[in-house]
């Protein structure tokens, strides 16, 4: 086995690209990122991991626009999301500049995962090691979107999805409890998703949420603590009305 | 012939280019905008081949935005400018742009500046500048009556007499302009000056 991982071209006898999977490995192991779409907003929450003391954390944000309807979380290698969204960023543009009209969401994302395969498929290349969480609103017809692209350069649409540690959690979690939302209740189930895997804390979430009027706006660390002690509240009414019934039989 | 022309005020700029589309002797259309919004506190007026206008100021558009999107701030007025200049100066001695711009725009620690750039790539910021066979009548009439830091209604009535200059003494006048404003809150279409509108369709 170990003679088909070292190139990504090689294919193992069983029909893996081991580099692939050693990239999905790294996407495993990077941070957690959610993405909850709604009726009318779209959210998408990361983790920051514990604070660095010295570190000026607004020079690392890791929700960031594509264009002015499209925005993008990843989990996995942050050096190799710089380049995959530096050349995003150009395609938008360029798009615009071609055809006179905004990126849908689904093109970006195309050209997104285009690029992660290309990747799989050339000589002494590796993959890029990070799967990618894109949202935004289609130009003319205003559908929200969420889309994810991974290593292989796979892509597909989601209601909600999870991305990065314990993202198999996350995802659980999302598929009971997900429902229809619009505007706060969109926030609010990304962060729950969110707090399932992450110590609770709005310095420990970044959160942003889109909309087709306001465009990308992140949430402060206010707005997020007001959210999760929401959130706190309503799990610790939950378990109050569990215990209630059971002492009075 | 395309005019075009603009001047700084007190905490603002003012663009004017004329709005006929022309191919030799036919008009295509008196209602062109030739006056581009580069981002939310910029304006480039330009005026020369339309295909090179159009071709080469959306260009720079996007450029401009893209350069937002990688680095979370805007350009200045003063580096769009030298950006435009740069590729200007590139394409010359290949496959030269036949564009004359004004650029005008409004950052916030500086104010309000405008930049002369013509089709061989002179850059100049300036307080008054025109383009055109126009040119001749509206800087000899802002070099008689502008004064520095003009209020919006002493720029536009300078705006008014240059307009009626032009109209009055170049042969080929352009009957219709645009004015465009560059402030504080932003960049925007000020004002239409038509002397001759479309004929309204028949019901």
């Amino acid at each position: 086995m170990a003679r088909y991982d070292r190139a990504i071209t090689v294919f193992s006898p069983d029909g893996h690209l081991f580099q692939v999977e050693y990239a999905l490995e790294a996407v495993r192991k990077g941070n957690a990122a959610v993405g909850v779409r709604g009726t009318d907003t779209v959210v998408l929450g990361v983790e920051k991991k514990s604070t660095v003391k010295l570190q000026d954390s607004r020079s690392v944000r890791k929700i960031v626009n594509l264009d002015d309807h499209i925005a993008l979380a990843c989990a996995g290698l942050k050096a190799d999301a710089r380049v995959l969204i530096n050349k995003a960023r150009i395609e938008c543009q360029s798009h615009r500049l071609t055809v006179e009209d905004p990126v849908t969401v689904e093109y970006i994302t195309r050209y997104i995962a285009g690029l992660q395969q290309k990747y799989t498929q050339s000589g002494g290349v590796r993959p890029f090691g990070l799967s990618t969480l894109i949202v935004g609103f289609d130009p003319y017809t205003d559908v929200p979107s969420l889309y994810q692209t991974d290593p292989s350069g796979t892509f597909s649409a989601w209601k909600a999805n999870a991305t990065g540690r314990n993202s198999n959690s996350m995802r659980e979690f999302l598929e009971k409890n997900y429902k229809e939302t619009s505007g706060q209740e969109t926030i609010k189930l990304a962060i729950r998703a969110l707090l399932e895997v992450v110590e609770s804390g709005g310095k420990n979430i970044e959160v942003a949420v889109m909309t087709k009027e306001h465009g990308l706006r992140q949430l402060d660390e206010a707005e997020i603590d007001a959210v999760v002690a929401e959130i706190e509240a309503e799990k610790a009414a939950a378990e109050a009305a569990k215990k209630a019934p059971a002492r009075e039989s | 012939m395309e005019c075009v022309f603009g001047m700084v005020g007190k905490e603002f700029a003012v663009v004017v280019a004329d709005s006929s589309a022309v191919h030799s002797i036919l008009v295509h259309k008196s209602n062109e905008d030739k006056i581009m919004l580069l981002d939310s506190h910029k304006l480039m007026g330009a005026s020369g081949e339309p295909g090179d206008r159009a071709q080469f100021t959306e260009y720079v558009q996007k450029n401009v935005a893209l350069y937002h999107f990688r680095n979370g701030i805007p350009l200045t007025t003063a580096a769009s400018a030298n950006f435009t200049r740069g590729e200007l100066a590139t394409a010359l001695r290949k496959n030269p742009y036949s564009v004359n711009i004004v650029l005008a725009g409004y950052d916030k620690g500086s104010g309000p500046s405008l930049y002369f750039i013509d089709y061989i790539a002179t850059l100049h910021k300036v307080d008054k500048a025109a383009f055109g066979y126009g040119s001749y009548f509206s800087l000899a009439m802002m070099d008689r009556h502008y004064r520095k830091d003009m209020s919006v209604e002493e720029a536009i009535e300078l705006v008014d007499k240059c307009i009626i200059e032009i109209r009055s003494r170049l042969v080929v006048a352009p009957p219709n302009f645009v004015i465009k404003i560059v402030d504080k809150d932003g960049a925007r279409e000020y004002a239409w000056r038509e002397s001759v509108k479309d004929a309204p369709s028949v019901a």
